[in-house]
């Protein structure tokens, strides 16, 4: 059991009020909160030790590049990758997607080649390749998702074939909370031949990672949703993958010997990290790691398990409100997206907003998934660990209100 | 903060000029491009005057509710006039303080109308 009385205590921002009520931070899929210890690490670093890494020998360049590194570490740790030169780090889980599509796309995709996504994807693994097909002349393929928003793994085995030379796909989707069964797609696509990039951007900060276990080709995610600063992202990639792929970015640190007419390029993880990094947040997002684990991934996974159950039952319960995605926790994320009949998703936050519950309302970035669906745009809720039941019963009056506001029965 | 006055109810969800032209001199289609909203207006227009106008599309309450009012704004005015119409009128009109992103709700029909009127 976690002790979330005593996990809240070491986030700042809860303390706040919103309109005289005090904060329920229901937005954690677009960005988490920080604690404490994870605002400190970003602070002790300029303060103490702030200087650039892989290129100094005083103090503290060695200082800053052994915490930098010792964050590489962790985060290696963190997914159960085999070494440290399988963690490169980017901006965020875009900027590592565009490198997959640029470094690798570029050089292994061929005209007639296929990239098999799925209709639920994230703009961000959706957009890299729709350019990368246009370019090379590819194409794209979608895997459809059933009445509750799971996977159609008839669509997805349709859809596979000797063309298919990369799967794309979402761990846990951003809007439906749907976790894929990605062990299983990535044996199927492996048995095809055709390599896997998994999206764990919804789920490396709620669940037990192990890149090894899954077998994944590719694994991206992204720092700020797990407890971490802003501009801390990741990609993992089996070493033998990437000792064949070209740099993305070129310039300094990714170089071995520079020769006017000619580079060396440096080993990995340094040829896919050009120019000085974010050395203080990537620090802070091995801190946020480090928390994680004292609280315990199989915890906060329970937790919020037990969050989405009590909001799929006590919401279904209201008129007019329509729920998206599986109807099974076992099979879902913290998150639920839904909808008040007749009453617009902003309009919707926005009165949320007067009580102080943050939700995110629009299509999350997943247009074509809310085409599929039929809608324009939804709200969404989405669990963190420092979240309670109290918290649920808040926002579930507040559709109330908003149901009166708006003459909803 | 309240912007949930009766009127905004009222206009969201018996919108004013609601549909389509049969024959619009002119029309425009814009999307939030921060939520997917959609407005489209038509325009009607004979002697630089516009003698009907419609709306559609899918919004929330905020923009719906300023694109009724901005089309009975126009409605029988002079093109002169309208391009003088300034999206702090249809504030006004709309009689509400709105937070930044909101305003972009807000204004949505105004950039709508503003579109059309360059295509003439
Ligand atoms: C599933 C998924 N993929 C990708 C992203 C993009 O993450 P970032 O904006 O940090 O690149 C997000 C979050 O916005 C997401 O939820």
């Amino acid at each position: 059991m976690l002790s979330v009385t005593r996990i809240r205590q070491d986030f700042p921002i809860l303390k706040r009020k919103i309109n005289g009520h005090p904060l329920v931070y229901f937005d954690n899929a677009a960005t988490s909160q920080k604690p404490q210890i994870v605002i400190d690490a970003i602070k002790n670093y300029y303060e103490n030790y702030n200087a650039n890494v892989h290129r100094g020998v005083h103090t503290l360049a060695n200082e800053a590049t052994m915490a930098y590194e010792e964050s590489r570490e962790k985060i290696k740790k963190f997914i159960n990758a085999k070494s440290t030169k399988e963690i490169i780090f980017t901006k965020n889980d875009t900027e590592a997607i565009n490198l997959v599509a640029y470094a690798w796309g570029r050089n292994h995709l061929k005209k007639g080649d296929e990239i098999l996504l799925s209709v639920t994807e994230h703009h961000s693994n959706l957009v890299p390749w729709q350019i990368l097909a246009k370019e090379k002349g590819a194409k794209l393929k979608f895997i459809d998702i059933d009445k509750e928003g799971n996977l159609d793994l008839n669509s997805f085995i349709k859809n596979l074939n000797s063309k298919t030379k990369l799967v794309a796909l979402v761990w846990i989707s951003n809007t439906l909370g749907t976790i894929n069964p990605v062990a299983k797609l990535i044996k199927l696509s492996h048995q095809n031949g055709s390599l896997v990039l998994i999206d764990g951007a919804q789920y490396v900060p709620h669940q037990q990672t192990n890149v090894q276990k899954i077998d994944c080709d590719f694994l991206v995610f992204t720092g700020h949703k797990m407890l971490g600063p802003m501009g801390t992202g990741v990609l993992y990639a089996k070493e033998k993958i990437l000792e064949e792929m070209p740099p993305f970015l070129a310039g300094g640190d990714m170089i071995r010997e520079v020769y006017l007419e000619k580079t060396i390029y440096n080993d990995l993880p340094y040829k896919f990290e050009a120019g000085t990094p974010n050395v203080g947040d990537f620090i802070a997002l091995g801190t946020a790691t480090t928390y994680l684990n004292s609280v315990g991934l199989l915890q906060i996974r329970d937790h919020e398990k037990k969050l989405t159950l009590y909001t799929l039952k006590k919401m279904s319960e209201i008129k007019n409100v329509e729920i998206y995605g599986p109807s099974d926790v076992n099979n879902r994320g913290g998150i639920v997206a839904f909808n008040i009949a007749g009453v617009h998703p902003h309009d919707v936050a926005s009165i949320f907003d007067d009580y102080g519950i943050a939700i995110r309302s629009g299509h999350h970035c997943t247009m074509p998934l809310h085409q599929r669906l039929k809608l324009t745009a939804s709200c969404r809720a989405s669990f963190y660990l420092y979240n309670t039941t109290d918290e649920i019963d808040c926002l579930l009056n507040a559709i109330l209100k908003v149901k009166k506001v708006f003459g909803v029965k | 903060m309240n912007i949930y006055f009766e009127q905004i109810i009222d206009l969201y969800q018996h919108p004013r000029n609601f549909g389509r032209l049969k024959k619009p001199t002119v029309s425009h289609e814009e999307v939030n491009v921060f939520c997917g909203d959609k407005i489209r207006m038509d325009l009607g227009i004979k002697n630089d005057q516009i003698i009907d106008v419609a709306f559609g599309g899918s919004g929330c309450a905020i923009s719906i509710a300023s694109a009724s009012l901005l089309t009975d704004m126009v409605h029988g005015k002079k093109l002169a006039l309208v391009k003088k119409i300034t999206k702090e009128n249809l504030l006004q009109s709309l009689n509400i303080e709105l937070t930044p992103t909101r305003l972009k709700c807000a204004w949505l029909s105004w950039e709508v109308l503003q579109k059309a009127l360059k295509k003439l």
